[in-house]
């Protein structure tokens, strides 16, 4: 839980991962900064690390780039020495293991979200410490202190995939426009067995809330 | 003494012990020659253009007034460099004779994201302790390709980014300047005024345009493509006319001139 280092390029976030039958809807603002400063306004947090597993990153960006890079390349080699795809719990713990041993030097929050022929559809959450929680749905990022109540409340089990899109877009768009280092457009993607479908949301397209 | 204490293997620590009581005692540690910049790069039509400014400067003193932050990478690669002048030196040298044996390996032309790569994880294991944050533009088989690499290893794939203390002057040009599918002419003439930007309004970034434009199987070094800060002659001439100011030719000592008594010299045995 090493603190940000001066000049280091952070991804003070709003990410999320949502359950739902058949397949996980993973989404982030696309938010990055250098202290008050945007580096990119139209970054992508969500990152494939297989065919049907994807991981939502917040904290450093440096730090998070390069474990999804070790994590991308061990799931590779699994796939080609075992000729079958890894499971999302696979990959979750691959994620666990780099963040928990290098708990001292490393500032990454991420969610994996993903598909696969064992679990069906599933999301884990690795908060900073290193701890990996298998839920329903995971919030991340200091954007995400702002929405718990909200997700709470509306989450239901049993939601459909449009209902998980439209569930993510609107708690996306409220952390959004209440956390200062969240913002710029939605990036959304649907994992399911067929397919990744991405898609996103321009920030002047945003669900209507109120806006004082 | 022991042996062991006398042991020459290891990592010794003493200079840790002596720069700590150095500082102690009032004695800060010198500081690398950091280049306050402007550096930028953007997608056109055909490929990627970089641009830079050409000052370099260690504190409040410009060390260099005319030198190139465009470094080569390998034939289809440049690179610009901010942050601490030797870091972007070293570190794009080193990618580049690396890149030189990978391609040489490979029969193959080296890839942008294999550049992009190597030097993120390069910096990374560093930990931000290599002051170098980079503008990486290349094309290759794939196409053309445009990334920022900062000190600490992460990267940001753009169609136009800005680095540097200029970074945020030459930013705004682009903001309202930058469109997909840029000329060649639209495209130089948008990062001469990015570049320009940073030189008249950021103190760290000064002096001449240096810009680079790379294609398919092209590249053109412009350096010095503008110089919008050259010296011109002063308005008033400080030249005085012969004599303005009175002087006195010294007379020779008095002792020299006739043959007065010295001391004899000693010359006994």
């Amino acid at each position: 839980m090493a603190p940000l280092k001066p000049g280091e390029v952070s991804m003070g976030t709003t990410i999320m991962a949502v359950q739902f039958d058949g397949g996980v809807v993973v989404g982030a603002d696309s938010r990055t900064t250098t202290g008050t400063y945007i580096a990119n306004r139209v970054t992508d947090k969500l990152t494939k690390v297989h065919d049907r597993i994807y991981c939502c990153r917040s904290g450093s960006a440096a730090d998070t780039q390069a474990v999804a890079d070790i994590v991308k390349y061990h799931l590779a080699l699994y796939a080609a020495q075992h000729g079958e795809e890894p499971t999302v719990k696979v990959a979750a713990s691959l994620f666990q293991e780099i963040c928990y041993q290098n708990k001292s030097t490393l500032m990454a929050g991420i969610i994996i979200g993903g598909w696969d022929k064992v679990d069906g559809p599933s999301v884990y959450d690795i908060p900073l410490g290193g701890s990996l929680h298998k839920q329903p749905f995971a919030l991340g990022g200091s954007g995400s202190t702002f929405i718990y109540g909200y997700c709470d409340k509306v989450y239901h089990t049993d939601m459909t995939r449009e209902e998980c899109i439209e569930f993510v877009k609107n708690s996306v768009s409220l952390a959004m426009t209440r956390d200062g280092s969240s913002g710029g457009v939605i990036r959304l993607a649907v994992i399911t067995e067929d397919s990744v479908e991405r898609m996103f949301v321009p920030g002047n397209e945003l669900p209507s809330q109120y806006l004082g | 003494m022991s042996p062991i204490l006398e042991s020459a293997a290891g990592f010794k620590f003493d200079n840790v012990k002596r720069n700590q009581l150095l500082s102690e005692k009032g004695n800060a540690a010198p500081r690398a020659t950091k280049t306050g910049t402007t550096i930028v790069g953007l997608i056109f039509k055909d490929g990627i253009i970089l641009g830079a400014d050409t000052r370099a400067t260690s504190g409040p003193i410009v060390a260099d007034k005319n030198c190139e932050k465009i470094h080569y990478l390998a034939p289809n690669m440049y690179c610009c460099g901010a942050g601490t002048a030797a870091d972007t030196e070293f570190t794009t040298s080193m990618a580049s004779s690396q890149l030189a044996l990978h391609s040489l390996n490979t029969g193959r032309e080296a890839r942008v994201a294999t550049a992009m790569t190597m030097l993120k994880q390069y910096l990374f294991r560093y930990q931000g302790h290599i002051g170098a944050y980079l503008v990486l533009g290349g094309y290759d088989v794939t196409g053309p390709h445009l990334y920022t690499i900062h000190a600490h290893g992460s990267t940001d794939k753009l169609p136009f980014v800005t680095m540097g203390s200029g970074s945020l002057a030459a930013m705004s040009v682009f903001e309202s300047r930058w469109r997909a599918g840029l000329s060649r002419e639209e495209g130089i003439e948008l990062v001469k005024d990015a570049i320009e930007a940073g030189i008249f309004n950021d103190l760290g970034s000064g002096s001449n345009v240096d810009v680079c434009v790379i294609t398919r199987n092209n590249v053109e070094y412009l350096r010095n493509y503008v110089m919008p800060n050259e010296r011109v002659e002063k308005e008033q001439s400080y030249k005085f006319a012969p004599g303005t100011t009175e002087f006195i030719v010294p007379k020779p000592p008095a002792t020299l001139s006739g043959e007065e008594e010295g001391t004899a010299m000693d010359v006994s045995a």
